[in-house]
């Protein structure tokens, strides 16, 4: 296939007295049909690309974060058909036939609730965890309505925060929930 | 350290048809006022004010989360009476003549300074803005100044009312009078206000807020750096065959320092795995080869000849002496290991050509810094070099440094691209567990001689760690007589009263560098002094707190304010006579903080249960984010007394992602229960100073109910976990 490297970087604005050679062997890119929010995007990208990736560089959907890559720190937690799933193991072909959300796609009732507390508590810090707390949370909320307090940490474990705002995570999705209930 | 502030009085012109009115440091050094038409090129402002009445405040500082962007943001909401709601705020230029640290002098985030160095500068301009709007409004309605108030962003006399907009075009033609008068305290509405929300509080939870990693520009292509797998190598040569089996791949190039080689792809997923699939030839001639075991062993024999006699007055010789005689004597051996900040948002940075030079994208902790570093890798004159400062997701000190690491990098893959197209350079979580700047591994010993009464007579004390400032910017303020006061600070200038103290310390040579990392040398000398008059108190049978309390001298200022924070913890918490909890409590980055730490152990199962903590940090401008920085800051230090380290094996870093530098998580965090004293004194920091007296608190705990001291960190060391 042709090198796409014409597109992205045309030879001669490369570096100076480079030998960089402009043909590699690459793997074929596909053309890739996704359900986001609501909306068709098609992608065309390498196979075997993590969703992460493709929401973030190609299709700007940057609200979604990129924390460890190995499914281990929640940063980019999204729903797939209503599961909070990591999107950084998540290869786009199996991600074609689901539905997918993204915070920037987190609009229902749950979803308001839940940003509404977590503005009341103020449980950000730096914020780069929250995308994907958030987007557990309502996945919480919306398996289970009135959690314990128990069910609420072991349900946000795997959802790392290096500010440590936990004490408010957990407050605000009781304050969710009574939210909800009422 | 002192703030200076600079007088105002000084108005840089004006402009008819002005829309908005601005409040900024003249080119001289004072708060000047302008209409916008005049201003790009003479002011970069504090505060603008538009013709709708928006208040927007522009941040000196950086937001990583600890809340200046909030913060400073009171500070002029404050002084102009204005609608919170209609606040909103923009991250500043790089501009050191406008933007400047007052305590650097360099326009940069650290040190838990941003508020107290701004505390007044950020007042003053809300006040000068304040000024000119009431006498435009008087002069626009023929009333008297005097009888104008404010509400909200609403102006009023009598019958009259307007919001902010309505005068600016005005106020903006007006001379800044001489000395526009801040509030005192106890007119503040704003400051202290237990019920202000947070300014990014929308943005970060809808995902909008826009971080450094967000930034997409047109044709841009995205690095990835191979590094040395020790610290300290450089390449040889590099074969990147099997990258050009990766899709996306472009290319790969040495960086001119010979530090690593970069792969260039079209997106960040192919950059990384491009990236993992170069094969690098290295030179380790001057890397770091030795294991985890021979860095601990190397700085026990460094302790045995301290270089340094830290104090003047008394050395460690001078002591030796009453401490060979002393009846009763303490000793113990400390080793702390390297740690990593690991902020959530790895680090990155994009670099664009512009018309004239460059514009760099970075939630960038330090402009003061980082822009002369760029401008010199791409030879460019600083002028044309800007800086876009965005959202940091985190830092922990990680994103100030003062070599700019991965601002340097980035330039380099910059210039080694041809520097036609934005460069995208992202770090993954491998590669910033593995990539240094840590805080330094650490050894410290102490001898403490016990008079016949128990009462301390002597004590040697004697550090070896890496030295964080030596050759770097820093070095002329923080290296004193070759001492790297950060190495010692909080063992050698804390607020206790102890006879003939001497310190040693030896600066330990390595290539893994090191870093500040959330409360910088007081993470390990907090521990140890406050594990060490621990085992002081159980020794002699003394309560804890009564020791400590008679050993500060309440005719100090900050000894004063450490005694109210203990006196404050000590009634939250209840403590008693024989309490089975444990105390400890640190003075840093000018703020006092105490700690009462509750913990259940079963067998080695360690359950922290709840933590009180009291804070003296002057006047509370946001109580809220104040609580919110103890509570981060002692989740930061349970993470890392709990099972946090960087290890090496023959060099390299055995750690590669969370599974092996586990975070702390949700369900582990105690619940924490925060007291601020009152106070009206100047503000001082709140990001750094709930870190060091956590850890010491719990390991005082734990020997309260276990009779085991806690001395090699992290705890796990100590067979115990943590449930
Ligand atoms: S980035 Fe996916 S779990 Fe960390
Ligand atoms: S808010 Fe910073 S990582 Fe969670």
């Amino acid at each position: 296939m042709a090198c796409s490297l014409a597109k992205v970087l045309p030879c001669e604005t490369r570096i100076p007295s480079s030998d960089w050679d402009c043909q590699t062997e690459r793997a074929e890119q596909m053309k890739y049909q996704l359900k986001i929010n609501g909306e068709i995007r098609s992608v065309d990208v390498e196979p075997g690309t993590p969703l992460l990736w493709v929401l973030r560089d190609e299709l700007g959907l940057t609200g979604t974060k990129f924390g460890c890559g190995v499914a281990y720190c929640g940063a980019c937690t999204v729903h797939i058909d209503g599961y909070p799933s990591r999107s950084c193991q998540t290869f786009i072909e199996d991600a074609v036939d689901s539905e997918i959300t993204t915070i920037e796609g987190a609009t229902d009732r749950v979803a308001k609730a839940v940003q509404a507390a977590w503005r009341e508590k103020d449980v950000v810090q730096c914020g780069w965890c929250q995308s994907g707390q958030v987007m557990s949370a309502i996945g919480l909320l919306t398996e289970n309505p009135k959690p314990s307090d128990e069910e609420i940490k072991e349900y946000m474990y795997g959802n790392a925060c290096r500010c440590v705002t936990y004490l408010r995570i957990n407050e605000a999705v009781k304050l969710a929930s009574r939210k909800l209930e009422a | 350290m002192t703030v200076q502030i600079s007088r105002r009085g000084f108005l840089i012109g004006s402009a008819a048809g002005s829309t908005a009115l601005l409040v900024g440091l003249g080119s001289n050094g004072v708060l000047a006022a302008a209409g916008e038409a005049k201003l790009a090129a003479a002011l970069n402002p504090f505060v603008r004010i538009d013709a709708s009445g928006v208040v927007t405040v522009i941040l000196k500082h950086f937001e990583m989360g600890q809340g200046t962007s909030t913060g400073l943001t009171t500070l002029v909401a404050e002084e102009l009476d204005a609608d919170w709601e209609k606040v909103d705020t923009e991250f500043a230029p790089s501009d050191g003549s406008r933007y400047a640290n007052l305590m650097f002098g360099l326009q940069g985030t650290g040190g838990s300074t941003a508020t107290a160095n701004s505390y007044m500068q950020y007042r003053e301009a809300g006040a000068v803005a304040r000024d000119l709007l009431v006498r435009a409004a008087a002069q626009t309605w023929g009333v008297d100044p005097d009888s104008i108030t404010i509400e909200r962003s609403i102006l009023t006399s009598g019958p009259h009312f307007g919001h902010f907009g309505e005068f600016v075009e005005l106020a903006s033609t007006l001379e800044v009078s001489s000395d526009p008068v801040v509030k005192t305290p106890d007119q503040f509405r704003l400051i202290g206000n237990q019920r202000l929300h947070r300014k990014d509080n929308s943005n970060k939870t809808d995902g909008t807020a826009v971080f450094a990693m967000d930034i997409k520009l047109p044709g841009m292509i995205y690095a990835a750096i191979a590094r040395s797998p020790k610290f300290g190598g450089s390449v040889i040569s590099f074969d990147d065959r099997d990258a050009k089996q990766v899709g996306g791949f472009i290319a790969a190039q040495v960086l001119p320092n010979k530090a690593g080689v970069v792969a260039f792809a079209k997106n960040t997923w192919s950059a990384f795995q491009a990236r993992d699939a170069l094969s690098v030839e290295w030179d380790f001639a001057n890397a770091e080869s030795r294991s985890t075991f021979e860095i601990v062993s190397a700085q026990k024999a460094l302790l045995d000849h301290p270089q340094f006699d830290v104090n003047h007055d008394i050395s460690l010789s001078s002591v030796a002496s009453t401490i060979a005689s002393a009846p009763r004597k303490i000793e113990a051996e400390f080793t702390f290991p390297f740690l990593a900040h690991a902020p959530l948002e790895p680090l990155n940075c994009t670099i664009a050509p512009t018309k004239s030079g460059v514009i760099m994208y970075d939630g960038c902790q330090f402009p003061g810094l980082s822009h002369p570093t760029v401008a010199a890798i791409l030879d460019l004159d600083p002028s044309q070099v800007e800086i876009k400062t965005l959202y940091a997701g985190g830092s922990f000190g990680r994103r100030a440094n003062p070599m700019s690491d991965y601002n340097a990098e980035a330039a380099m893959a910059f210039a080694v691209s041809g520097r036609k197209l934005p460069v995208k350079l992202v770090w993954s979580r491998e590669d910033d567990l593995r990539g240094g700047h840590y805080r330094s591994q650490t050894a410290h010993r102490a001898t403490i001689a016990l008079g016949a009464e128990g009462n301390i007579t002597a004590w040697d004390h004697r550090i070896v760690t890496k030295s964080i400032m030596k050759g770097t910017a820093f070095e002329p303020v923080l290296v004193r007589e070759g001492i790297d006061s950060t190495s010692v600070e909080g063992i050698a200038e804390g607020l206790y009263d102890i006879p003939n103290h001497a310190v040693g310390l030896s600066d330990f040579e390595t290539a893994v560098p090191v870093l500040w990392w959330r409360s910088v040398g007081h993470t390990h000398t907090g521990f140890v002094m406050e594990t060490l008059l621990d085992m002081v108190a159980s020794e002699t049978r003394q309560d804890p707190i009564e020791m400590r309390l008679a050993m500060l001298d309440p005719k100090g200022t900050n000894q004063a304010r450490m005694i109210s924070a203990i006196n404050l913890v000590r009634m939250m918490s209840g403590w008693e006579e024989g309490d089975k909890r444990g105390f400890a409590c640190h003075y840093s980055f000018n703020t006092c903080v105490a700690v009462v730490a509750d913990v259940s152990v079963n067998g080695k199962d360690v359950h922290v249960n709840k933590l009180y903590m009291a804070v003296d940090c002057g006047v509370a401008v946001n109580p809220d984010i104040i609580r919110a920085q103890m509570e981060g800051g002692a989740g930061f230090a349970l993470a890392a007394i709990y099972r946090g380290e960087i290890t090496l094996t023959d060099g390299e870093v055995d750690q590669f992602n969370f599974p092996d530098y586990e975070l702390l998580r949700n369900g582990e965090m105690p619940e924490i229960e925060v007291g601020i004293v009152s106070s009206n004194a100047a503000p001082s920091g709140v990001g750094e100073p709930g870190v060091p007296p956590t850890g010491p608190a719990v390991a005082n705990a734990i020997f309260a109910q276990t009779g085991t001291r806690i001395l090699n960190l992290p705890m796990t060391k100590a067979g115990f976990n943590f449930v």
